[in-house]
């Protein structure tokens, strides 16, 4: 029994490691310039636990062949190096190891949350409410309407609550329910919940942020690679929360004019 | 350190009426198989329910025959809605974390055996702790009434972050009165858990017999000490951001909600709150939570290894005060599961190497276990394969830690399955599997009767097999980016990944018809078991083998007992073999001071 579960414990090892080693399943293809770091970072972190999950269950299950039902006459022994040997392993190898993988972290972190964006980086505001995200281009003035939460209707389409009729500013706001960009060219993503925790993630893009009700947060991203993405919400909103989701479209810089023109006349 | 002969305990009468012997009882082990039994319904709710959710999802327009007595609305036809799913998510997690991996390892064990193990009669405050029980008990009832009440269970998940919990029904089903009932029942588990976690340290700081000190007290017992210590400091605040929901709800406030949240076009009557609050004050409990339910099992596995082993740990101490480095670095590292929520970036590192660092005591503990075997007699059986089991179990959910722990990569994988793999296996599975090496190991004890190990052995194959068969992938889907808490996966993009949640869904339904092996097991042995050989069939050392098996009213039958072992002394020459009881005054010596 005690050796049969030892080969359990090393052929499962194995199998689970089998997927990752093949790629069987793994994330989409990186198109953001910051989301190679967190690639990176990811395979570092992968070889460090896998190495450190197959060594662990390898060794458990090497001791549980050699040493169980030993018979009457055996004797028990001692590990030769003791509780100390295996702290100081524990500390030095295992310590280090991770102190390093955080270390080294904070660089792909950084881009994304401790640098501003750049002084020509694109705004665009996007809002979530209960199940559809909306999206804010602030026009030709380059300044934002103001929004006036007693405004909002979604029966006449004022997603935001705009009032055109007094505020020259949100005159020539764009509104979208999906969101273009233009390729390779940074993105300033002023971030606004209605009612209640959403999230914004976009697996190509590695980017993923909570909206705070009360808090508008902003993050900051350059696409680099021309395509129809998903956003999809990942903070539990309600019963719509699996189908709340909008596109990201990332475009040549033509195409976004073009893009622009259109939803400019269709407002 | 007392010695009870001159210090009386609470010294109560033996219960005479049915009343006080079995549903009021003051009487610790009682009390711990009142804790057991409630675990036990309610990981059996859990379980069907998490069955339901995982069919669903494998099979999305599925009937599920019978789903729609549990709710016409949420289940018409038997298919289930989304809102139903999230419904019973919610009671799966809340069910799952609280009453069981709370209640199990730590409550119920935890009264039957640390008094005993102290050498006690009884815990010091005993109608507190069949306070504890009955305030547990109603929680649970408040928890399950939301299934008839009203629009049903909150849908809003074990962490019910805010606003969503505060702001009412308009919200969805389940978000008024569903909430209410839920904050109502955690607020009470809080009180019941308080007061166990009270008697549990006066027990051990104040009660032990003559002899035992500190250092002589079994790892169990400090697993639940600490473990104690962590529930009155982490209860302590979750119980009154309980109280602050009901309030948002009924008295009007904001607590949780901020000004201008517009709802079906309306804005909401109410203004000035904070969301991150909850989620503060939720993980400030939430993280220690964790450690809450695994140290009790690291504690009780470890025990049972030793006494398989037939030799102990190669340190006690570094056990303990690892056990014991998990408790205080758990309340500096609860931001790790706010990485990406809005709160400041910087506070994200500052949280994230607390929560490197606490991989560090965890590998300690593996090491000891796993090169403790080292040079064993190991002897296997239902009780030991499960303690193996649990280690392999922690050390695959462990090092999924290092991924969830770096914010840079919780981008990723933040609400994603390999969020729900890496819980399920370090804290769920592996708790789990504490309970069953627990079960195994003290049913002898406790009820005066033997398991049947053929069955033990049945259940623990699929067990083991089958957990990692269900969790495994998990960690694969969150890689890929199958995000969580999604009632069906209805866009291209998840869809090529259906067949892996189908594999998933098999392997849980197996794996959970395994588990009625062991309740069939648990019952028929209850009755109809085995008697065991003596009052110590496993050969061990620490004082609750030493009582009668079951053990009296008193404990250890009017007699005190007096310590004079440290608690493991296994691989001696004694009268009785290869071990000395710690109440035994014979002197021995072990094979060290024989060189």
């Amino acid at each position: 029994m005690a050796k049969f579960f030892a080969v359990t414990i090393i052929v499962i090892a194995i199998l689970s490691a089998i997927p990752i080693l093949r790629h069987t399943w793994v994330a989409p293809e990186d198109i953001s310039t910051h989301g190679g770091l967190i690639d990176e970072q990811m395979s570092e972190t992968m070889a460090e636990a896998g190495i450190s999950f197959l060594a662990a269950q390898f060794v458990l299950a090497f001791f549980i062949w050699k040493f169980s039902n030993p018979g009457p006459d055996a004797k028990i022994k001692k590990f030769p190096g003791g509780a100390k040997g295996l702290v100081i392993a524990a500390i030095l190898v295992v310590g280090i190891e991770v102190m390093a993988l955080g270390i080294f972290g904070v660089k792909a972190w950084a881009n994304v949350y401790l640098t501003p964006p750049s002084a020509d980086a694109m705004p665009i505001q996007v809002q979530a409410g209960q199940f559809a995200f909306y999206f804010r281009y602030p026009g030709p003035d380059g300044t934002f309407g103001a929004t006036h939460p007693e405004m909002i209707s979604e029966g006449s389409q004022n997603f935001f609550g705009l009032d055109p009729e007094h505020d020259v500013d949100s005159r020539d706001d764009i509104v979208a329910a999906e969101m273009a960009i233009p390729v390779n060219k940074e993105i300033h993503l002023l971030m606004h919940s209605k009612d209640v925790g959403h999230s914004f993630y976009v697996r190509e893009l590695r980017v993923q942020q909570d909206f705070v009700p009360g808090l508008d947060v902003s993050l900051h991203f350059t696409a680099t690679k021309i395509g129809k993405y998903e956003i999809v919400c990942t903070q539990l909103c309600g019963l719509g929360h699996y189908n709340m989701k909008a596109y990201l479209e990332v475009m040549s810089q033509q195409d976004f004019d073009d893009w622009m023109k259109k939803e400019a006349a269709m407002q | 350190m007392h010695d009870m002969s001159a210090h009386a305990v609470q010294h109560h009468a033996p219960p005479t009426s049915f009343i006080r012997k079995y549903v009021f009882s003051l009487d610790h082990k009682v009390i711990g198989k009142q804790y057991y039994a409630l675990a036990l319904v309610a990981a059996l709710t859990g379980m069907v329910l998490s069955w339901f959710m995982r069919i669903h999802l494998a099979w999305n327009s599925a009937a599920i025959p019978g789903l729609q007595l549990l709710s016409k609305t949420g289940a018409p036809g038997g298919v289930m809605t989304p809102e139903f799913y999230l419904q019973l998510m919610t009671m799966h997690g809340t069910i799952m974390v609280f009453f069981v991996l709370t209640t199990a390892p730590f409550a119920a064990f935890g009264n039957f055996f640390l008094p005993i193990q102290v050498g006690a009669e009884d815990m010091p405050f005993p109608r507190f702790n069949m306070m504890s029980f009955w305030v547990t008990f109603t929680a649970f009832l408040v928890l399950m009434s939301s299934f008839i009440l009203g629009d049903g269970p909150t849908l809003g998940g074990w962490t019910q972050y805010a606003p969503l919990n505060a702001v009412g029904s308009v919200a969805g089903p389940g978000q008024g009165l569903g909430v209410v009932l839920w904050a109502a029942s955690i607020g009470l588990f809080c009180v019941g858990q308080l007061l166990g976690s009270l008697n549990f340290i006066t027990t051990t700081l104040d009660l032990r017999v003559k002899g035992m000190s500190l250092m002589r007290l079994p790892l169990t017992a400090w697993a639940w000490f600490i473990t104690s210590c962590m529930g009155l400091t982490a209860f302590a605040v979750l119980m009154p951001a309980c109280i602050l929901v009901i309030l948002d709800h009924v008295a009007g406030t904001s607590f949780f909600v901020a000004s201008n949240l517009v709802i079906n076009d309306q804005v909401q009557p109410h203004s000035g709150g904070s969301t991150l609050l909850w989620q503060h004050l939720f993980w400030f409990f939430g993280h220690p939570e964790v450690y809450i339910a695994i140290v009790p099992g690291l504690g009780i596995v470890s025990h049972i290894l030793i006494t398989n082993m037939r030799k102990p740990m190669l340190s006690h101490r570094t056990l303990i005060y690892s056990m014991g480095a998990l408790a205080v670095l758990s309340y500096m590292v609860y931001g790790h599961h706010m990485f990406v929520s809005g709160m400041n970036p910087y506070s994200s590192l500052a949280f994230s190497f607390p929560t490197l660092v606490i991989t560090i005591p965890s590998t300690i503990i593996v090491l000891v276990q796993v090169f403790s075997l080292y040079g064993a007699k190991l002897r296997i059986n239902s009780a030991s394969l499960f303690s193996l089991g649990f280690i392999s179990m922690f050390v695959a959910g462990g090092v999924s830690g290092f991924f969830l722990a770096q914010p840079s990569i919780d981008i990723m994988l933040h609400a994603t399955y390999f969020v729900v793999g890496h819980f399920h296996m370090v804290m769920g599975v592996a708790a789990m599997f504490g309970i069953f090496a627990g079960t195994y190991f003290w049913f002898p004890k406790m009820t005066g009767r033997m398991m049947n190990e053929t069955l033990g052995r049945v259940h623990f194959w699929l067990s083991f097999v089958g957990a990692y068969c269900i969790f495994m992938p998990f960690h694969y889907l969150g890689m890929a980016g199958n995000v969580r808490r999604y009632s069906s996966f209805v866009d291209d993009f998840l869809q090529p990944l259906i067949p892996v949640h189908r594999f998933i869904t098999v392997a849980a339904l197996v794996t959970g018809a395994a588990q009625l092996v062991f309740l069939y097991n648990l019952i028929h042995s209850r009755f109809w078991g085995e008697l065991p050989p003596n009052d110590n069939p496993w050969e061990a050392t620490s004082l609750e083998w030493s009582t009668p098996t079951p053990p009296p009213f008193d404990n250890f039958g009017g007699k005190h007992p007096v310590v004079y072992h440290d608690p493991y002394q296994y691989g001696v020459q004694s009268s009785v073999g290869d071990y000395v009881m710690q109440a035994s005054p014979e002197q021995v010596k072990t094979e060290d001071e024989e060189k």
